[in-house]
């Protein structure tokens, strides 16, 4: 039974507030206290710095963002990364067209997703567990494909993805912006939006609503494939290499910039204007411990435990249940 | 009753306000030991809050609780179980996994020698204190295979083995059958004798009469009226409590019946359904009565093609249909409004704008894009055509009350035109205001000549709203009565196989 009645008190929400500005306001404190004891933060060529850095994941949690709002949840996104991205490099050292080996390689990251949906729909096995079959095995058959060996010297006009700059602002930035507008106009605009937020608010509701639950479930793990290779694609342009072991441990980050974002593990709740301010957020703090020199021993343990404390804060505002 | 001069327990001017709500205002109450004090009104008066308040789990504003006398302050559940407070859930709280004794004694289990569950001790005292309340479970049964009823009475006893004082039900029999409800009242009377302080509250008014040695009334967060039940009748209470005359508990307006839409040819589906047949004609109310577990609702989610058929047929308006999905039965103009409202029905975390629109926001889109103005719009009216109290379309549904959630389910419905409603207990914990308007409503939508399938454990509601009723026993409809020829009586014969 709920307590809130249709009467209107002018009475100010406090966790409302905090929910949907706390994150920004978090955001800003971390911006003021890194200038404050670093002066080359706040500098063009730094802050340009971070938002590159913070492309890579950015793509990468926008699928991510997806599949949680389903309430599932996509491990392998690091080693689909890998494999798609080998297979699309390898075609261009083939000397095949630029534009067909990045068409295959995004293909592989959708069919992986696929795969990853498929086990979820129809041999149900929890996607916790599926996913994490899938990081296994993605990453064991780029091994096997590259013969642990990495592939470099790709052509220009792919690079340019990479390292390209347009009107003064990045390729990878360009790119990843584009990917956020596109999922957050998929997510807020379409049906299929909206059938996932459904799905992931109440699975059984859903399909008694008529929602195709088994196919927006497939679908979403397709997204996540598909922009973990776009993401891969990005990475390897830049850096001119597709290292078998590349993308690991990108999940986490990716996870961690969903969650930072405000995007509920239970479903159904966020979206991608948190998962925007919590990949920057993370990529700030990352670029923070380098500028201050913090050993990178220790980078990992400031990171983990300012994420769980944005997760506390969460907790602390967000509505009893009930 | 004799009376007791000090009350068990005793509220003072407690206030409580949530966000743009002021639940609970200014409410004075005693409650005495050898009591039952019937807690009624409509959702969202301030009930829940109340019963949260005495039981610490939230917080309240201001106000003095004494317990026996004695001031107390109860921050936590916990406080309040070692103040001998509990309360009866309609969210049952056990774990489903753990036994009967393992619940009861969930975190306080008998020791051995310090450390190691002593089980056979736990076992021994859990059948004993069971036994003493005549429930006749076993303690070493896991919670999951036992009823809905079970489960209740094995809560009161996990109750009482706290040495509660003071005990409050929260709608308890909602999903009980009658004799269920029966064993139920029987515990509760017996726990009078011995002196416990009992807090019912309940929408069935029948319930409240039969059972409340004394009646409080709450309408929007206030106390409005608190007496002997026997200064009370049932018509004033619900004046009370919804603070207008309800004209008729049932309004009921006659219909033209039109020709069949749906039919239904001999459906299987495991041991639930075993050959059911119906027919549903334009303009008419169908109720399907039945005790609970007679398959009704089964046969409810054959039709909207929610569950797979084992045999038989399904004919929509004169064609054969195979339904996969509810998204078949939804396109052909098939509607369920299921059971449980929360499990099945609800978008807790979504806006009354995506519980309303749900269906439309997936029919009315171009090229995917929905076509918001045009969903709003329909949301809006619906909203205002079935006065769901919600400020605006973006409040979350789970802010609302049972009632506007259960109308919101309904107006998902409607907006989408079906021929066909099947409305599954379409008025289980909805308070006795919603519930004529959902019933004027139903009529309403029969005489436009949509075809209604009514669910219902409540006789009257049955009885009330149905131009015809079949009842279900084990998987079979085993009676087709007329509305002038039903009884209560005659349903139930047929219902529990006396006939």
């Amino acid at each position: 039974m709920s307590q809130t009645r249709s009467s209107h008190l002018a009475t100010f929400d406090r966790r409302a507030f905090f929910q949907r500005f706390g994150l920004v306001f978090s955001f800003l404190l971390l911006m003021i206290v890194l200038s404050a004891l670093s002066e080359r933060f706040l500098t063009p060529s730094n802050l340009m710095n971070v938002l590159r850095q913070a492309t890579i994941n950015g793509i990468v949690s926008v699928g991510m963002t997806i599949v949680i709002l389903t309430g599932g949840i996509d491990l392998s996104v690091g080693s689909v990364l890998a494999l798609s991205v080998t297979v699309g490099a390898s075609l261009m050292k083939q000397g095949q067209p630029v534009a067909w080996a990045v068409g295959v390689a995004l293909g592989t990251g959708t069919l992986l997703g696929v795969v990853n949906g498929l086990m979820i729909t129809r041999a149900k096995i929890p996607p916790f567990i599926a996913t994490l079959g899938m990081l296994t095995v993605a990453r064991g058959l780029t091994l096997l494909y590259t013969q642990g060996q990495p592939i470099t010297g790709l052509p220009a006009e792919f690079r340019w993805i990479g390292t390209g700059v347009v009107a003064g602002i990045p390729m990878p930035v360009i790119l990843s912006l584009a990917v956020f507008a596109l999922g957050w106009i998929f997510l807020t605009r379409t049906k299929y939006g909206a059938q996932i937020y459904l799905l992931g608010d109440n699975p059984t509701a859903a399909r008694l609503a008529g929602v195709p639950t088994d196919r927006m479930t497939v679908l979403v793990y397709a997204i996540s494939g598909f922009c973990a290779a776009l993401a891969g694609l990005v990475l390897v342009a830049r850096l001119d290499s597709a290292q078998p072991i590349i993308g690991q441990g990108y999940e986490f980050n990716a996870i961690a910039a969903v969650v930072v974002g405000g995007t509920s593990f239970s479903g159904g709740e966020g979206g991608l204007a948190g998962t925007l301010l919590g990949a920057l957020l993370i990529e700030t703090l990352n670029n923070g411990l380098n500028l201050l020199n913090v050993s990178p021993l220790w980078e990992q343990v400031v990171k983990g435990v300012v994420i769980a404390l944005a997760l506390l804060l969460y907790k602390v505002f967000s509505p009893p249940s009930k | 009753m004799t009376e007791i001069a000090i009350p068990r327990l005793k509220l003072e001017h407690i206030y409580k306000s949530f966000p743009g709500v002021q639940a609970v205002s200014d409410v004075s109450l005693n409650v005495y030991g050898h009591q039952i004090l019937a807690l009624v009104g409509e959702n969202g008066a301030g009930k829940s809050t109340l019963m949260n308040i005495v039981n610490g789990v939230v917080p309240l504003d201001s106000g003095k609780i004494y317990l026996d006398g004695q001031l107390v302050s109860i921050p936590s559940p916990r406080r309040a179980l070692e103040l001998g407070i509990t309360m009866i859930h309609q969210e049952l709280a056990l774990i489903p996994e753990l036994t009967v004794g393992q619940n009861i004694f969930l975190g306080r289990e008998p020791r051995r020698w310090g450390i190691g569950v002593d089980w056979k001790r736990l076992y021994a005292q859990a059948q004993r204190e069971l036994d003493r309340l005549g429930i006749e479970v076993s303690a070493q049964a896991t919670i999951a295979d036992l009823s809905i009823a079970q489960r209740q009475l094995v809560e009161i006893a996990k109750a009482l083995s706290y040495n509660a004082r003071l005990i409050a039900l929260d709608e308890p029999t909602s999903s009980l059958t009658s004799r269920e409800t029966d064993t139920l009242f029987r515990l509760v009377r017996s726990l009078r004798e011995e002196g416990v302080a009992l807090i019912y509250i309940s929408h069935r008014l029948e319930e409240v009469f039969e059972l409340a040695d004394r009646i409080a009334v709450m309408r929007d967060g206030h106390l409005v009226a608190v007496g002997n039940a026997s200064e009370f009748t049932p018509a004033e209470v619900v004046r009370l409590m919804v603070g207008r005359e309800l004209a008729e508990f049932f309004p009921k307006v006659p219909a033209k019946r039109g020709e069949p839409v749906l039919k239904a040819v001999n459906l299987k589906a495991g041991r639930e359904v075993r050959g059911v047949s119906l027919e549903l004609h334009r303009g008419e109310i169908v109720g399907l009565a039945g005790l609970v577990g007679s398959g009704r609702t089964n046969v409810a989610r054959l039709l909207f093609g929610a569950d797979r058929l084992e045999g038989g047929e399904i004919w929509f308006e004169g064609r054969q249909v195979h339904l996969r999905s509810p998204q078949d039965a939804i396109r052909l103009g098939i509607g369920l409004v299921p059971e449980d409202r929360k499990a099945q029905g609800l978008f807790a975390g979504q806006s009354v704008r995506y519980n309303a629109g749900a269906g439309l926001i997936q029919r009315l889109s171009r090229w995917g894009f929905i076509r918001f103005q045009a969903v709003n719009r329909i949301v809006r009216e619906l909203v205002e055509r079935l006065r769901v109290r919600t400020p605006h379309l973006n409040q979350k549904v789970r802010n609302l009350s049972g009632g506007n959630q259960q109308k919101v389910i309904i107006a998902r419905w409607l907006g989408l035109n079906p021929r066909v409603l099947i409305l599954d207990e379409p008025t289980r914990g909805v308070d006795v205001g919603a519930k004529a308007e959902i019933h004027a409503l139903m009529s309403e939508l029969a005489a436009q000549g949509m075809a209604i399938l009514m669910i219902s454990s409540e006789l009257p509601e049955i009885l009330g709203v149905s131009d015809r009723i079949l009842v279900m026993r084990e998987g079979r409809i085993v009676a087709e009565l007329s509305r002038e020829e039903a009884t209560q009586d005659r349903i139930m014969q047929a219902a529990t196989g006396q006939l």
